[in-house]
């Protein structure tokens, strides 16, 4: 009976043992309820869900995007602080301070973090803020699809977080081989905190790929052919086909393995005719993509910001395109070069060798459009030029070293070894993250109407890019000197200055990050200062800066005609004056709050069917069909904003010098809405 | 610096992307469905893969009764034909022929399901259950993955009709029934796949 009611779960699983477990428990426990009290205290509960939870604008859906991947980087980083801490203590005699079982659930937890829960939010955020206002679109396809998209990534990170505090996350490292991912090896719920975490968020990817690529398709302003596109929606849109083409491949991986666990199914079991490796090659089937999907948006930021502060136009556009869709195409050619020692053969190894290699052409092709787009630039040194630059320097070095893995017969000797952390975390970082970075201080004065401190943004960036080298470099090293990845303890005291010096890069960025946080506290509370009222400060090529920042949440009062590629740079030359415009009733999408019940009712499923509470599990199931089921009875999802509302809000915003804050600034968007339901 | 808010040069019209919600929300459906598709060639070469590895248990030759999948089959694609019969009477704008045509798609749509269930607690009774093979996994997954759907896609029409005896045959409902259709059709083509490969193929040894 108690089985039935409470499943699995009992109050043992709370880990009181663990010291270090229990203290950031209960640090992030008070934290966030004071969060909630000041809330509360401000009387901004009923604000936070009326405009933001409930908005389907797909600017605050982006922001939220953004602000939880921010949250999640401060956890992935902890994670890796604590690794360094552990590695750089536990030589010989010492044992460091994690127990085992928790240092294996930090690695685990580390990269399924970093890559779901960082890098894929942190993007999203930003391609959901700015691919509407660069193709001159007023909403997504899909804006009601968008908030529940949003709202299954935040309930499936809230519950890989949760695992921290309530049983364990999984050990079985990020990618969850199995056989030691299986019921036989992993009995306890970290597994399975791990599979609905990737799970469900999957899901809410797979959506948002199909939302941005009709976006994209058809929503583009009149004129706006395919190659006269920005640069970044570009890379997006590949992007897309890329999550289409690869994360229903996840959802079958994760689906199996848990029919495996769950109902003791042998697809991946090395007995009653299961194979092991079939999970190996699905998982990267979708997780080399994967490495694209987070890079692509990065290369697509760094092109808007190498053209931008050359103050010319980019260089190499047509063969940028190419080389986006080159990589995309060649990214699930390669997908056995994470196994090479499968022993597929020597043939097969050499052609996904050589495919592998092939991608450096593309890319190289990119890195010398980037150099000559800043060569003979009148170049301004922001803080988003000098990511761009960190970026094409270091990313080069992992370049390299990814071309060396791609020899089967190297990688035999450095697979598994910590040559492999440094190359992937070369590629990640500046290819990735700094990206994002530049993207973040580049559209910040866009999405809030005020620019990030520069100062501090250039010593984050000079913090990260030394702890980086230092951090990552010495791991090459070590991959040489033979010390394999994921090391709790070793016996080699040559290896222990090289873990030294990386843990001291560890800090190093950790002071980075502690810059980038005094930086948006100094900017918010310097906004003044840091006003920007043109709407374009950056003096901007393409038309998202044509929009009055914050925008309007409908974007464009009047959708902009398309002549040239750098759109709204030939308009500000031409700079032809429109005198009175027409202003026309628009159609709004009416927020819902069905985006935040619906992830509501997904976390209640997945932590169900972690804990084995069936019966929540049906009726959490029950549940979003009721929900889908409803919207599709739901005839007023849309709402018209009339002319006259318009030329009110247009005639506000475009007068500079009304200084008002973000929130009051946009017309309020629960009275405005849309149509376009998803799915049935 | 450059002038507040530069003045953009204006489409003729401002309404461009209020058009079409129908052909935007078919095409995503479209997208959707190819999505759907890489799923399932992701099951079916699982199957291949598993497909003899028997682990001493039985194999596709000593379960798999042919006569009665056909049966199954024929339901299913009869099926198909009744939600075409029920689309064209939607563009006629003909309620009661829609409806006869929609229920007579859920009629069999639940005979397909039934005779599916039937078909795996034969199996399971006879302990060749999922768990028993590699193989037994792998088609119980892809099979049951498509009988998933088609459940889903018989909710779905009845909720459909509800909506239709409730509120006619309006702009929105129309672009849900082309998609259901498309739906419908999607599924009959993976079982024509089913069919072949797993059971056809299955008891050639």
């Amino acid at each position: 009976m108690e089985e039935l009611i409470f499943g699995r779960l009992t109050l043992r699983e709370i880990p009181y043992d663990n010291p270090i477990i229990m203290a950031t428990l209960g640090g992030s426990t008070m934290l966030l309820l004071c969060i909630a009290f000041l809330i509360w205290y401000h009387g901004k509960w009923s604000y936070l869900w009326k405009e933001w939870f409930t908005s389907v604008d797909h600017k605050r859906i982006g922001i939220m995007y953004v602000v939880l991947a921010l949250v999640m980087l401060l956890r992935g980083f902890a994670d890796a602080l604590l690794m360094r801490t552990q590695q750089a203590l536990a030589e010989g005699s010492a044992q460091g301070y994690l127990p085992p079982d928790h240092y294996n659930q930090i690695f685990s937890a580390h990269g399924t973090i970093m890559i779901i829960f960082v890098a894929m939010p942190f993007f999203i955020g930003l391609m959901n803020i700015i691919v509407p206002l660069q193709i001159g679109a007023r909403d997504v396809a899909y804006p009601f699809l968008n908030s529940v998209s949003f709202w299954l990534t935040a309930s499936s990170a809230a519950l890989v977080m949760l695992s921290l505090g309530l049983g364990n996350f999984s050990h079985a490292g990020w990618s969850g081989y199995p056989p030691l991912s299986e019921k036989y090896y992993s009995p306890g719920p970290g597994v399975d905190y791990w599979i609905w975490g990737l799970q469900l968020g999957g899901v809410g990817t797979l959506m948002t790929g199909i939302n941005f690529f009709v976006t994209i398709l058809r929503l583009r302003a009149p004129g706006m052919t395919l190659m006269k596109m920005p640069i970044f929606s570009w890379t997006i849109l590949v992007t897309n086909v890329l999550i289409m083409l690869a994360f229903p491949v996840l959802t079958v991986v994760l689906a199996l393995l848990a029919l495996d666990r769950y109902t003791g199914m042998h697809f991946f079991t090395n007995h009653g005719g299961g194979n092991l490796m079939m999970f190996t090659n699905l998982f990267w089937i979708w997780g080399h993509p994967e490495v694209y999907i987070v890079i692509l948006p990065a290369f697509g930021i760094y092109s808007e910001v190498a053209a931008t502060f050359s103050k010319k136009r980019l260089f190499g556009y047509t063969s940028m395109v190419y080389a986006s869709v080159a990589i995309a195409t060649l990214s699930f050619m390669v997908w056995l070069h994470h196994f090479f020692t499968m022993g597929a053969g020597a043939n097969v190894n050499a052609f996904f060798g050589i495919a592998t290699m092939v991608i450096a052409i593309p890319t190289g092709v990119k890195i010398f459009n980037w150099l000559f787009t800043f060569y003979r630039g009148r170049i301004e040194f922001t803080t988003p030029v000098l990511w761009t630059l960190g970026f094409i320097v270091t990313f080069c070095i992992g370049g390299m070293t990814g071309v060396l893995l791609a020899v089967p017969g190297a990688d035999f000797e450095l697979h598994n070894s910590e040559f492999l952390i440094a190359h992937f975390h070369n590629m990640l970082i500046p290819g990735a993250l700094f990206g994002y970075f530049a993207g973040y201080a580049y559209w910040f004065p866009k999405v809030f109407g005020f620019k990030l401190d520069e100062t501090w943004g250039k010593r984050a960036f000079w913090l990260w890019i030394v702890g980086f080298y230092l951090a990552f470099m010495p791991l090459y090293a070590l991959g040489f000197m033979g010390m394999p990845r994921r090391l709790i303890h070793y016996d080699n005291s040559h290896w222990q200055p090289y873990l030294v010096v990386a843990l001291s890069g560890t800090l190093i960025i950790f002071g980075g990050i502690l810059c980038q946080i005094l930086q948006l506290t100094l900017s918010i509370r310097n906004r003044a200062r840091l006003r920007d009222e043109t709407g374009d400060p950056w003096d901007g090529r393409t038309l998202e800066w044509s929009t009055p920042s914050p925008p309007p949440a409908y974007n464009f009062a009047r959708i902009p005609q398309i002549h040239t590629r750098d759109a709204f740079h030939s308009m500000k030359k031409q700079a032809r004056r429109t005198e009175e415009v027409d202003y026309e009733a628009i159609l709004l999408p009416r927020s819902s709050s069905l985006g935040p019940i619906m992830g509501g009712l997904t976390f209640v499923l997945g932590f169900s069917l972690v804990w084995y509470l069936w019966w929540s599990a049906i009726l959490a199931l029950a549940g979003l069909i009721g929900c889908v089921i409803a919207r599709s009875w739901d005839e007023h999802t849309e709402e018209e904003l009339s002319a006259q509302e318009v030329r009110a809000i247009e005639t506000a915003l475009r007068h500079p010098g009304a200084s008002v804050s973000f929130a009051e600034k946009s017309p309020p968007i629960q009275n405005l809405t849309f149509e376009r339901s998803p799915l049935p | 610096m450059t002038p507040a808010h530069p003045p953009l040069e204006l489409a003729n019209t401002g309404r461009e992307q209020d058009h079409d919600s129908v052909g935007l929300a078919t095409f995503g459906f479209w997208l959707y469905l190819m999505t759907d598709c890489v799923l399932f060639a992701a099951l079916f070469a699982t199957y291949a893969v598993l497909h003899q590895n028997f682990a001493g248990g039985p194999t596709g030759k000593d379960l798999f009764d042919i006569p009665y999948v056909f049966v199954e089959t024929l339901c299913l694609l009869l099926s198909s034909t009744s939600v075409g019969l029920a689309l064209l009477a939607m563009q006629r704008l003909d309620r009661t022929r829609l409806l006869y045509g929609l229920g007579l798609t859920v009629l069999l749509g639940v005979g397909f399901i039934g005779m599916e269930l039937h078909e795996f607690f034969r199996l399971l009774s006879a302990g060749n259950g999922p768990q028993r093979s590699g193989f037994l996994s792998a088609f119980f997954t892809l099979v049951g993955t498509h009988g998933l759907h088609v459940t889903v896609g018989l909710i779905w029409m009845i909720n459909m009709i509800l909506q239709i005896g409730r509120r006619g045959i309006t702009l929105p409902i129309r672009s849900r029934l082309i998609r259901l259709s498309l739906f419908w059709h999607f599924l009959d083509l993976i079982w024509i796949g089913v069919f072949t490969l797993v059971y056809l193929m299955g008891v050639r040894s």
